[in-house]
Protein backbone atom coordinates (compact mmCIF):
# COMPACT_ATOMS: atom_id res chain seq x y z
CA UNK A 1 0.00 0.00 0.00
CA UNK A 2 1.07 3.51 -0.77
CA UNK A 3 0.66 6.30 1.86
CA UNK A 4 -0.07 8.54 -0.21
CA UNK A 5 -3.38 9.87 -0.79
CA UNK A 6 -6.08 11.22 -3.69
CA UNK A 7 -7.07 14.92 -2.66
CA UNK A 8 -10.48 15.89 -2.42
CA UNK A 9 -10.41 19.31 -4.44
CA UNK A 10 -12.07 22.10 -3.08
CA UNK A 11 -16.02 22.75 -3.52
CA UNK A 12 -16.03 24.10 -6.94
CA UNK A 13 -18.76 23.93 -10.33
CA UNK A 14 -17.75 21.20 -12.77
CA UNK A 15 -18.78 23.08 -16.61
CA UNK A 16 -21.32 20.69 -17.84
CA UNK A 17 -21.23 22.38 -21.75
CA UNK A 18 -17.83 23.01 -23.76
CA UNK A 19 -16.95 25.91 -23.10
CA UNK A 20 -14.80 29.04 -24.22
CA UNK A 21 -14.70 30.33 -20.80
CA UNK A 22 -11.35 29.94 -19.16
CA UNK A 23 -11.78 27.51 -16.48
CA UNK A 24 -9.39 26.16 -13.85
CA UNK A 25 -7.97 22.77 -12.83
CA UNK A 26 -7.77 20.69 -9.58
CA UNK A 27 -5.80 17.89 -8.94
CA UNK A 28 -6.95 15.01 -7.41
CA UNK A 29 -3.27 13.89 -6.92
CA UNK A 30 -0.96 15.99 -5.09
CA UNK A 31 1.64 18.75 -6.98
CA UNK A 32 4.67 19.12 -5.67
CA UNK A 33 5.02 21.89 -3.05
CA UNK A 34 6.83 24.83 -4.41
CA UNK A 35 9.39 24.53 -2.27
CA UNK A 36 10.80 21.07 -2.62
CA UNK A 37 11.22 21.50 -6.20
CA UNK A 38 14.98 21.57 -7.24
CA UNK A 39 16.49 23.43 -10.02
CA UNK A 40 15.97 20.30 -12.49
CA UNK A 41 12.38 20.16 -11.63
CA UNK A 42 12.00 23.98 -12.34
CA UNK A 43 13.76 24.11 -15.48
CA UNK A 44 11.31 20.94 -16.64
CA UNK A 45 8.87 23.74 -15.79
CA UNK A 46 10.14 25.73 -19.60
CA UNK A 47 8.14 28.40 -18.51
CA UNK A 48 9.38 29.37 -14.94
CA UNK A 49 5.64 31.12 -14.41
CA UNK A 50 4.12 27.77 -14.78
CA UNK A 51 5.19 27.06 -11.08
CA UNK A 52 1.96 28.64 -10.30
CA UNK A 53 0.14 25.91 -11.98
CA UNK A 54 -0.89 22.70 -9.85
CA UNK A 55 -1.02 20.42 -13.31
CA UNK A 56 2.58 21.08 -14.20
CA UNK A 57 3.88 20.68 -10.70
CA UNK A 58 1.94 17.64 -10.54
CA UNK A 59 3.79 16.95 -13.79
CA UNK A 60 7.37 18.32 -12.52
CA UNK A 61 7.26 14.70 -10.33
CA UNK A 62 9.28 13.07 -13.66
CA UNK A 63 11.00 16.01 -14.34
CA UNK A 64 12.56 14.54 -17.40
CA UNK A 65 9.18 13.42 -18.95
CA UNK A 66 7.39 16.85 -18.69
CA UNK A 67 10.36 18.54 -20.39
CA UNK A 68 10.15 16.74 -23.60
CA UNK A 69 6.55 17.14 -23.30
CA UNK A 70 6.13 20.62 -23.12
CA UNK A 71 8.84 21.20 -25.86
CA UNK A 72 7.21 18.57 -27.76
CA UNK A 73 4.24 20.46 -27.63
CA UNK A 74 6.00 23.95 -27.92
CA UNK A 75 6.71 23.23 -31.36
CA UNK A 76 4.04 21.39 -32.46
CA UNK A 77 1.64 24.43 -32.28
CA UNK A 78 4.19 27.94 -31.73
CA UNK A 79 6.52 27.23 -34.82
CA UNK A 80 5.59 29.79 -37.00
CA UNK A 81 7.74 28.01 -40.30
CA UNK A 82 5.06 27.18 -42.76
CA UNK A 83 3.25 24.01 -42.57
CA UNK A 84 -0.59 24.36 -41.91
CA UNK A 85 -1.72 27.89 -40.03
CA UNK A 86 -1.79 28.01 -36.05
CA UNK A 87 -5.48 28.77 -36.15
CA UNK A 88 -6.32 25.13 -37.82
CA UNK A 89 -3.22 23.33 -35.47
CA UNK A 90 -5.91 25.06 -32.62
CA UNK A 91 -8.72 23.52 -34.24
CA UNK A 92 -6.81 19.90 -34.28
CA UNK A 93 -6.66 20.61 -30.63
CA UNK A 94 -10.05 21.31 -30.11
CA UNK A 95 -11.71 18.88 -32.25
CA UNK A 96 -9.73 16.19 -30.55
CA UNK A 97 -10.77 17.37 -27.26
CA UNK A 98 -14.35 17.34 -28.19
CA UNK A 99 -13.82 13.95 -29.37
CA UNK A 100 -12.23 12.64 -26.18
CA UNK A 101 -14.25 14.80 -23.88
CA UNK A 102 -11.40 17.11 -22.64
CA UNK A 103 -13.29 20.01 -22.13
CA UNK A 104 -10.61 21.82 -20.02
CA UNK A 105 -8.35 21.19 -23.51
CA UNK A 106 -11.00 22.22 -25.32
CA UNK A 107 -11.90 24.96 -23.85
CA UNK A 108 -7.96 25.93 -23.93
CA UNK A 109 -7.50 25.35 -27.91
CA UNK A 110 -11.50 26.60 -28.99
CA UNK A 111 -10.15 30.27 -27.39
CA UNK A 112 -6.58 30.08 -29.73
CA UNK A 113 -8.66 28.61 -32.42
CA UNK A 114 -11.39 31.59 -32.31
CA UNK A 115 -8.13 34.54 -31.68
CA UNK A 116 -6.13 33.15 -34.60
CA UNK A 117 -8.88 32.40 -37.14
CA UNK A 118 -11.25 35.16 -36.17
CA UNK A 119 -14.27 32.51 -36.93
CA UNK A 120 -15.76 32.71 -32.88
CA UNK A 121 -18.90 31.06 -34.28
CA UNK A 122 -17.20 28.09 -36.23
CA UNK A 123 -15.22 27.18 -33.70
CA UNK A 124 -18.49 27.96 -31.23
CA UNK A 125 -20.46 25.71 -33.20
CA UNK A 126 -18.07 23.20 -32.74
CA UNK A 127 -18.01 23.22 -29.27
CA UNK A 128 -21.87 23.31 -29.25
CA UNK A 129 -22.37 20.20 -31.58
CA UNK A 130 -19.27 18.25 -31.67
CA UNK A 131 -16.84 16.76 -34.30
CA UNK A 132 -20.51 16.41 -37.14
CA UNK A 133 -21.09 20.38 -36.64
CA UNK A 134 -21.05 22.03 -40.31
CA UNK A 135 -17.88 24.19 -41.07
CA UNK A 136 -16.49 25.05 -44.47
CA UNK A 137 -15.21 21.82 -46.03
CA UNK A 138 -11.37 22.83 -45.43
CA UNK A 139 -12.08 23.16 -41.83
CA UNK A 140 -14.56 19.92 -41.72
CA UNK A 141 -11.88 18.12 -44.00
CA UNK A 142 -9.12 18.84 -40.76
CA UNK A 143 -11.68 17.74 -37.74
CA UNK A 144 -12.61 14.84 -39.45
CA UNK A 145 -8.98 13.53 -40.25
CA UNK A 146 -8.18 14.88 -36.47
CA UNK A 147 -11.56 11.97 -35.45
CA UNK A 148 -9.73 9.81 -37.64
CA UNK A 149 -6.79 9.72 -36.01
CA UNK A 150 -8.22 9.93 -32.25
CA UNK A 151 -10.76 7.30 -32.78
CA UNK A 152 -9.99 3.35 -32.40
CA UNK A 153 -9.72 1.54 -33.94
CA UNK A 154 -8.01 4.25 -35.87
CA UNK A 155 -9.50 4.95 -39.37
CA UNK A 156 -7.20 7.34 -40.81
CA UNK A 157 -6.16 6.76 -44.60
CA UNK A 158 -5.42 8.02 -47.81
CA UNK A 159 -8.86 9.13 -48.30
CA UNK A 160 -8.61 11.72 -45.53
CA UNK A 161 -4.89 12.94 -47.12
CA UNK A 162 -6.67 13.30 -50.68
CA UNK A 163 -9.42 14.94 -48.85
CA UNK A 164 -6.66 17.57 -47.23
CA UNK A 165 -4.96 18.11 -50.33
CA UNK A 166 -8.12 18.98 -51.92
CA UNK A 167 -8.90 22.12 -49.56
CA UNK A 168 -5.14 23.91 -49.93
CA UNK A 169 -2.92 21.74 -47.27
CA UNK A 170 0.84 20.70 -48.48
CA UNK A 171 2.95 17.48 -46.90
CA UNK A 172 3.97 19.72 -43.90
CA UNK A 173 0.47 20.99 -43.26
CA UNK A 174 -0.66 17.65 -43.13
CA UNK A 175 2.31 16.72 -41.20
CA UNK A 176 1.47 19.49 -38.43
CA UNK A 177 -2.59 18.17 -38.77
CA UNK A 178 -0.89 14.74 -37.68
CA UNK A 179 1.64 16.29 -35.10
CA UNK A 180 -1.67 18.28 -33.29
CA UNK A 181 -4.09 15.83 -32.77
CA UNK A 182 -2.03 13.31 -32.19
CA UNK A 183 -0.27 14.79 -29.06
CA UNK A 184 -4.02 16.04 -27.90
CA UNK A 185 -4.72 12.43 -27.99
CA UNK A 186 -1.34 12.80 -24.85
CA UNK A 187 -2.75 15.76 -23.40
CA UNK A 188 -6.49 15.10 -23.17
CA UNK A 189 -5.22 12.16 -21.22
CA UNK A 190 -3.39 13.33 -18.95
CA UNK A 191 -5.68 16.53 -18.02
CA UNK A 192 -8.57 14.42 -17.76
CA UNK A 193 -6.94 11.52 -15.91
CA UNK A 194 -5.23 13.00 -13.09
CA UNK A 195 -7.97 15.87 -11.70
CA UNK A 196 -10.45 17.88 -12.84
CA UNK A 197 -12.17 21.08 -14.51
CA UNK A 198 -13.68 24.03 -12.72
CA UNK A 199 -15.52 26.90 -13.66
CA UNK A 200 -14.06 30.31 -12.30
CA UNK A 201 -15.73 32.60 -9.69
CA UNK A 202 -17.22 35.54 -11.41
CA UNK B 1 20.60 6.57 -31.27
CA UNK B 2 17.83 5.82 -33.34
CA UNK B 3 14.93 8.18 -33.50
CA UNK B 4 12.05 5.64 -33.11
CA UNK B 5 9.41 7.16 -34.98
CA UNK B 6 11.45 7.79 -38.15
CA UNK B 7 11.99 3.92 -37.59
CA UNK B 8 8.76 2.95 -37.05
CA UNK B 9 7.41 4.75 -40.29
CA UNK B 10 10.80 4.03 -42.32
CA UNK B 11 11.65 7.80 -43.08
CA UNK B 12 14.83 7.32 -44.70
CA UNK B 13 17.42 10.41 -44.48
CA UNK B 14 16.72 12.85 -47.36
CA UNK B 15 13.37 11.76 -47.98
CA UNK B 16 10.16 14.44 -48.29
CA UNK B 17 9.20 12.93 -44.67
CA UNK B 18 12.93 13.55 -43.41
CA UNK B 19 12.88 17.30 -44.79
CA UNK B 20 8.91 18.02 -43.35
CA UNK B 21 10.01 16.40 -39.82
CA UNK B 22 13.46 18.44 -39.82
CA UNK B 23 10.96 21.66 -39.84
CA UNK B 24 9.53 20.62 -36.78
CA UNK B 25 13.35 19.73 -35.23
CA UNK B 26 12.56 20.79 -31.48
CA UNK B 27 9.23 18.63 -32.02
CA UNK B 28 11.36 15.65 -33.37
CA UNK B 29 13.96 15.71 -30.69
CA UNK B 30 11.61 15.89 -27.36
CA UNK B 31 9.43 13.22 -28.85
CA UNK B 32 12.64 11.08 -28.78
CA UNK B 33 13.50 12.63 -25.85
CA UNK B 34 10.02 11.60 -24.36
CA UNK B 35 10.56 7.81 -25.32
CA UNK B 36 14.22 7.95 -23.93
CA UNK B 37 12.81 9.49 -20.62
CA UNK B 38 10.24 7.00 -20.47
CA UNK B 39 12.04 3.81 -21.46
CA UNK B 40 15.53 4.48 -20.90
CA UNK B 41 15.21 7.27 -18.14
CA UNK B 42 18.31 8.67 -16.33
CA UNK B 43 16.59 7.48 -13.13
CA UNK B 44 13.85 4.91 -13.07
CA UNK B 45 12.35 6.28 -9.67
CA UNK B 46 9.38 3.41 -8.60
CA UNK B 47 8.60 2.67 -11.94
CA UNK B 48 10.50 -0.98 -12.93
CA UNK B 49 11.81 -1.11 -16.54
CA UNK B 50 9.95 -4.51 -16.64
CA UNK B 51 6.59 -2.79 -15.57
CA UNK B 52 7.38 -0.10 -18.61
CA UNK B 53 7.67 -1.84 -21.01
CA UNK B 54 4.51 -4.04 -19.81
CA UNK B 55 2.61 -1.27 -19.68
CA UNK B 56 3.75 0.22 -23.25
CA UNK B 57 3.21 -3.32 -24.71
CA UNK B 58 -0.63 -3.38 -23.44
CA UNK B 59 -1.07 0.27 -24.71
CA UNK B 60 -0.01 -0.69 -28.08
CA UNK B 61 -1.95 -4.30 -28.58
CA UNK B 62 -4.92 -2.31 -27.62
CA UNK B 63 -4.37 0.40 -30.48
CA UNK B 64 -3.48 -2.88 -32.75
CA UNK B 65 -1.08 -0.66 -35.07
CA UNK B 66 1.27 -3.76 -36.05
CA UNK B 67 4.90 -1.73 -36.43
CA UNK B 68 4.57 -0.08 -33.31
CA UNK B 69 3.13 -2.94 -31.07
CA UNK B 70 5.91 -5.34 -32.62
CA UNK B 71 8.24 -2.77 -31.60
CA UNK B 72 7.39 -2.26 -27.74
CA UNK B 73 6.10 -6.79 -27.37
CA UNK B 74 9.55 -7.13 -28.69
CA UNK B 75 10.59 -5.72 -25.22
CA UNK B 76 8.65 -7.38 -23.10
CA UNK B 77 10.28 -10.07 -20.11
CA UNK B 78 9.38 -13.50 -21.91
CA UNK B 79 7.28 -14.51 -19.03
CA UNK B 80 5.09 -12.01 -19.16
CA UNK B 81 4.67 -11.90 -23.11
CA UNK B 82 1.48 -14.34 -23.02
CA UNK B 83 -0.52 -12.69 -20.22
CA UNK B 84 -0.29 -9.71 -22.08
CA UNK B 85 -1.56 -10.92 -25.21
CA UNK B 86 -3.99 -12.62 -23.80
CA UNK B 87 -5.03 -9.26 -21.81
CA UNK B 88 -5.38 -7.49 -24.89
CA UNK B 89 -7.24 -9.87 -26.78
CA UNK B 90 -10.09 -10.03 -24.41
CA UNK B 91 -9.65 -6.02 -23.61
CA UNK B 92 -9.89 -4.45 -27.18
CA UNK B 93 -12.27 -2.60 -28.08
CA UNK B 94 -13.74 0.82 -30.21
CA UNK B 95 -13.13 4.37 -28.48
CA UNK B 96 -13.59 7.10 -27.65
CA UNK B 97 -16.42 6.24 -25.43
CA UNK B 98 -17.68 7.33 -21.74
CA UNK B 99 -19.70 9.54 -19.39
CA UNK B 100 -19.96 13.28 -19.62
CA UNK B 101 -20.22 15.31 -16.53
CA UNK B 102 -24.46 15.25 -15.55
CA UNK B 103 -26.11 18.08 -17.77
CA UNK B 104 -26.82 18.64 -21.23
CA UNK B 105 -23.90 16.85 -22.81
CA UNK B 106 -25.70 13.51 -21.21
CA UNK B 107 -27.42 12.64 -24.78
CA UNK B 108 -23.49 12.19 -25.90
CA UNK B 109 -23.04 9.78 -22.99
CA UNK B 110 -21.76 6.65 -24.73
CA UNK B 111 -21.50 3.58 -22.26
CA UNK B 112 -18.74 0.80 -22.54
CA UNK B 113 -17.18 -1.85 -20.42
CA UNK B 114 -15.01 -0.73 -16.98
CA UNK B 115 -12.70 -3.46 -18.41
CA UNK B 116 -11.47 -6.03 -15.54
CA UNK B 117 -8.18 -7.94 -15.70
CA UNK B 118 -9.02 -11.71 -16.02
CA UNK B 119 -7.93 -14.02 -13.03
CA UNK B 120 -5.37 -15.75 -14.67
CA UNK B 121 -3.81 -12.31 -16.18
CA UNK B 122 -4.08 -11.00 -12.28
CA UNK B 123 -2.39 -14.04 -11.27
CA UNK B 124 0.66 -13.44 -13.81
CA UNK B 125 0.60 -10.06 -13.78
CA UNK B 126 0.82 -9.53 -10.04
CA UNK B 127 -1.49 -6.53 -8.22
CA UNK B 128 0.44 -3.45 -9.12
CA UNK B 129 0.60 -4.40 -13.13
CA UNK B 130 -3.22 -6.07 -12.82
CA UNK B 131 -4.10 -2.03 -11.83
CA UNK B 132 -2.23 -0.54 -13.89
CA UNK B 133 -3.92 -2.25 -16.54
CA UNK B 134 -7.09 -1.53 -16.05
CA UNK B 135 -6.45 2.14 -15.46
CA UNK B 136 -4.58 2.04 -18.74
CA UNK B 137 -7.51 0.53 -20.09
CA UNK B 138 -9.88 3.27 -19.43
CA UNK B 139 -6.69 6.24 -20.22
CA UNK B 140 -6.91 4.30 -23.88
CA UNK B 141 -10.42 3.95 -24.50
CA UNK B 142 -12.54 6.20 -22.13
CA UNK B 143 -10.68 8.97 -20.67
CA UNK B 144 -13.35 11.17 -19.99
CA UNK B 145 -14.62 8.46 -17.17
CA UNK B 146 -11.65 9.10 -15.64
CA UNK B 147 -12.10 9.97 -11.53
CA UNK B 148 -10.33 10.64 -8.15
CA UNK B 149 -11.32 6.51 -7.53
CA UNK B 150 -9.13 5.11 -10.21
CA UNK B 151 -5.96 7.27 -9.30
CA UNK B 152 -6.90 5.40 -5.74
CA UNK B 153 -6.97 2.14 -7.09
CA UNK B 154 -3.46 2.55 -8.51
CA UNK B 155 -2.61 3.48 -5.05
CA UNK B 156 -4.40 0.86 -3.31
CA UNK B 157 -2.28 -1.71 -5.50
CA UNK B 158 1.41 0.31 -4.41
CA UNK B 159 1.75 2.95 -6.93
CA UNK B 160 2.71 5.99 -5.69
CA UNK B 161 1.91 9.49 -6.51
CA UNK B 162 5.26 9.97 -8.45
CA UNK B 163 4.95 6.40 -10.09
CA UNK B 164 1.51 7.36 -11.24
CA UNK B 165 2.47 10.45 -12.97
CA UNK B 166 4.88 8.19 -14.98
CA UNK B 167 2.50 5.77 -15.66
CA UNK B 168 0.20 8.13 -16.95
CA UNK B 169 2.49 9.72 -19.04
CA UNK B 170 3.65 6.45 -20.63
CA UNK B 171 0.02 5.97 -21.61
CA UNK B 172 -0.16 9.36 -22.93
CA UNK B 173 2.76 9.58 -24.50
CA UNK B 174 2.07 6.42 -26.68
CA UNK B 175 -1.56 7.50 -27.89
CA UNK B 176 1.03 10.22 -29.53
CA UNK B 177 3.43 8.50 -30.45
CA UNK B 178 1.21 5.56 -32.32
CA UNK B 179 -0.72 8.32 -33.98
CA UNK B 180 2.35 9.97 -35.45
CA UNK B 181 3.84 6.70 -36.90
CA UNK B 182 -0.13 5.58 -38.14
CA UNK B 183 -0.76 9.36 -39.55
CA UNK B 184 2.88 10.04 -41.25
CA UNK B 185 2.80 6.48 -42.26
CA UNK B 186 -0.52 7.16 -44.01
CA UNK B 187 1.03 10.18 -45.53
CA UNK B 188 4.12 8.42 -46.66
CA UNK B 189 2.43 6.23 -48.81
CA UNK B 190 0.84 9.06 -50.75
CA UNK B 191 4.22 10.35 -51.55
Amino acid sequence: MSTDKTLTPPPHTEPVVFTRDMLDWLPWLEPMAEADMTEHHIKSLVDAARVKSPYFRLLARDPDVLEARTRTDKDIFYNPEAGLPRAERELAAAATSRLNGCIYCASVHARFAATYSKRVDDVQRLLDEGVEARLDERWEAIVAASVALTALPMTFGKDHVERLRAVGLDDAAIADLIGAASFFNWANRLMLSLGVPATQPK
Amino acid sequence: MTDVIDSLVGIAPGSKLDAIRAQRIEARKHAQASFTSLFEPKQLGGVTTDERHAIASFVTGLHGEPKTDAFYAAKLPANLRSAVAAEVAAAKTKGPYGHFPKGPLSVEDTPGPTWKVSDAGRAALGPRLAAAFEHTHMLVFHPRDASAASLQSLLDAGWSTDDIVTVSQLVSFLSYQIRVVAGLGVLASTL
